[in-house]
């Protein structure tokens, strides 16, 4: 990790995991402080995903992606959530959007499967840009441990497809707001 | 649904499958545990059921086979789903017809996974909340329903119990309004049949050429007006049992194929000529002297040896006075709360004149009194004037009856036709009038 990393501080940074669009991820960081009530920035530095190809599948590990992102940590309050372009795979499932390490600092997103074009539509950058904060907003979630929620808009909702993504909202319903700030805060608290 | 109630045990020898199906179902909420091989599965098996247990079918040691008919010996209603290659989709058939609910390929489809999962979730909560319903439906129409304490109605409770899980043929007797159809119902409540309908059929209320097609169903253009095939009631109440109300009624023809029917469990839709079968238990009652019916040869007597298998009498309710206020504050409740009437309970007046009426309507009348008292009378007590009662109750039968009752009865009916004039009714009963007032004040009567 670059020593500005540390200096800037920040609740959330955000790495660039093989992933071109810059502004898409500075607009993240935007977004998930208006949304989650934290900093976020990005990182000085690039992850390069290819550690975690696996030919046969064309396909990118994200358990391996995060477990490197853990071992780059440095700050332990603070979140690390990876974002990348390449295909995302759980070893026994076919895809995954993201993943994340439940009560753990380490998050994974791919926008892959949140394009439009992926799916014959014309490329939007605002649906992609809203996907990906939803998506984020999720696997920061189970970093704090909140598992899928049933309540309808809340971002904690499960998706398997992209469009499921567009009927929820980035973000976190009142009860998983209220563990969310709760486990935040006493993570901070047991890391001044 | 909280996915927190349901347990999911994920059985495969590759440890990498084990955390990935771990950590999703963990993210979904579920309680997860895993096990690495078959003898893992059954230590675990052996601590707790499980709901869901997700079975590789390849495993070093115990095959998943095994291991799956293992699980159908231990946790019984467990869903279990096979983990299998492309390589092994013969086996995964294998393994469904052996009882496991699905299979699904590596890699999974989150997509497939997340859908399989819901789906079988929401198909055990309906499974458990099925089974809840049937045993609500047991209590609602068991023998729970019969009230009463009174030895009659024990000895009744007990013969019900007695006869209900056989498929013994059973008729039941009691005068009108004494509950034989309750009786039926509780019956077939208590027999293995309760989960498939108990069809009541009223034999003296319709007429011979009505109740053979109510009875067989009949064929589309059989008779005018048949548009359409109809099942019967026979038909309809396969797996399930046939109550015969008023069986005593029928026509000689109607017995006739009522035998036929009951020897053979077959017979003829009205206007058809392919027999029907259905499987049913037969419940008859009736409130005539069946035997005299024998003897006069209005009634068949084969048919009657059929019928009169088990023979159940339902006591009448003056012969069980110890139950009518039972039964009447049960009514009034029921009454009370479907109407909207808070209504607590009788008036002394009103108990003294339940207790005094012969009830020759039995339960039923009982029960229409105190709907109408529930009706017309003011909340929170019943009174007396509330009660449709005007039988005298010397009609019936007055040895079971104490002194004190015939003479509480007596001056109640003298008030009642003096219009409450004491000096009258004083004069009638031959008694001064200081001492009518002594006895209303000390029976509590009205005026």
């Amino acid at each position: 990790m670059a020593d500005g990393d540390r200096a800037n501080g920040g609740d959330i940074l955000v790495v660039p995991v093989d992933c071109a669009n810059l502004a898409l991820l500075q607009r993240l960081t935007t977004d998930l402080h208006a949304t989650l009530a934290r900093t976020a920035t990005v990182a000085s530095w690039e992850l390069s995903p290819q550690f975690a190809r696996e030919a046969a599948r064309g396909q990118y590990n994200s358990s391996m992606i995060l477990a490197e992102l853990f071992k780059r940590r440095t700050n332990p309050p603070m979140r690390i959530l990876g974002v990348t372009d390449v295909d995302l795979f759980a070893p026994v499932l076919t895809y995954v959007f993201g993943e994340a390490q439940m009560h753990g600092p380490a998050a994974v997103v791919s926008t892959f499967r949140l394009r439009p074009e992926l799916y014959g539509l014309d490329p939007d950058p605002e649906i992609l840009s809203r996907r990906l904060l939803v998506e984020s907003v999720h696997e920061l979630g189970h970093t704090a441990g909140l598992t899928h929620c049933h309540t309808p808009g809340c971002a904690m909702i499960g998706s398997t497809y992209a469009e499921e993504i567009d009927l929820k909202g980035p973000r976190l319903c009142e009860r998983c707001g209220e563990v969310f700030g709760a486990i935040w805060f006493e993570q901070r608290r047991d890391h001044p | 649904m909280d996915h927190k109630d349901y347990s999911i045990l994920i059985v495969d020898d590759e440890p990498i499958v084990r955390d990935s199906l771990g950590k999703w179902f963990s993210e979904e909420g579920y309680l997860v545990e895993t096990a690495c091989d078959g003898g893992a599965a059954l230590d675990r098996l052996a601590q707790r059921n499980y709901d869901l247990i997700f079975l590789d079918i390849k495993m070093p040691g115990m095959s998943g086979l095994e291991l799956q008919r293992k699980i159908r010996t231990i946790n019984t209603d467990a869903t279990v789903v096979i983990i299998t290659a492309f390589a092994s989709v013969d086996t995964a058939v294998e393994a469904l017809k052996d009882g496991a609910h699905d299979y699904i390929t590596k890699p999974i489809d989150p997509d497939y996974l997340s859908h399989l999962v819901e789906k079988l979730v929401r198909q055990r909560a309906l499974v458990a909340e099925n089974v809840e319903l049937k045993e609500r439906l047991v209590g609602m129409t068991g023998r729970g329903s019969i009230l009463g304490e009174s030895p009659a109605i024990q000895k009744l409770r007990d013969m019900i119990a007695t006869v209900a899980p056989n498929d013994t043929t059973v008729m039941i007797r009691g005068e009108s309004g004494t509950g034989k159809e309750l009786i039926a119902r509780a019956i077939h409540a208590g027999s293995p049949r309760r989960y498939r309908p108990i069809v009541p059929i009223n034999c003296g209320g319709l007429s011979e050429t009505l109740l053979e097609s109510e009875l067989f169903g009949h064929e589309r253009g059989a008779f005018t007006g048949a548009q359409f095939r109809r099942k019967g009631h026979l038909e309809m109440a396969d797996g399930g049992t046939v109550f015969f109300d008023e069986i005593g009624n029928v026509s000689a023809k109607i017995q006739m194929d009522l035998l036929r029917v009951i020897e053979s469990r077959e017979f003829f839709r009205v206007g058809g000529n392919t027999p029907v079968k259905s499987d049913f238990r037969i419940i008859s009652a009736t409130n005539r002297d069946l035997e005299a019916a024998v003897a006069s040869g209005s009634f068949r007597e084969d048919l009657y040896y059929r019928l009169n298998v088990f023979s159940i009498s339902v006591p009448p309710l003056r012969e069980r006075d110890e139950d009518v206020v039972l039964l009447a504050q049960h009514f009034l409740s029921k009454y009370a709360a479907s109407m909207n009437r808070e209504f607590t309970g009788f008036a002394p007046e009103a108990l003294e004149a339940l207790r005094q009426h012969r009830w020759p309507g039995n339960v039923r009348e009982l029960e229409n009194a105190i709907e109408r008292a529930v009706v017309v009378g003011t909340p929170p007590t019943v009174s007396a004037a509330n009660l449709p009662i005007s039988a005298p109750r010397e009609e019936g039968p007055v040895d079971n009856m104490s002194l004190e009752s015939v003479e509480v009865a007596h001056i109640r009916r003298v008030l009642e036709k003096c219009e409450g004039n004491v000096m009258r009714a004083a004069r009638t009963l031959g008694i001064d009038r200081v001492t009518l007032y002594n006895k209303i004040k000390k029976f509590n009567l009205p005026r």
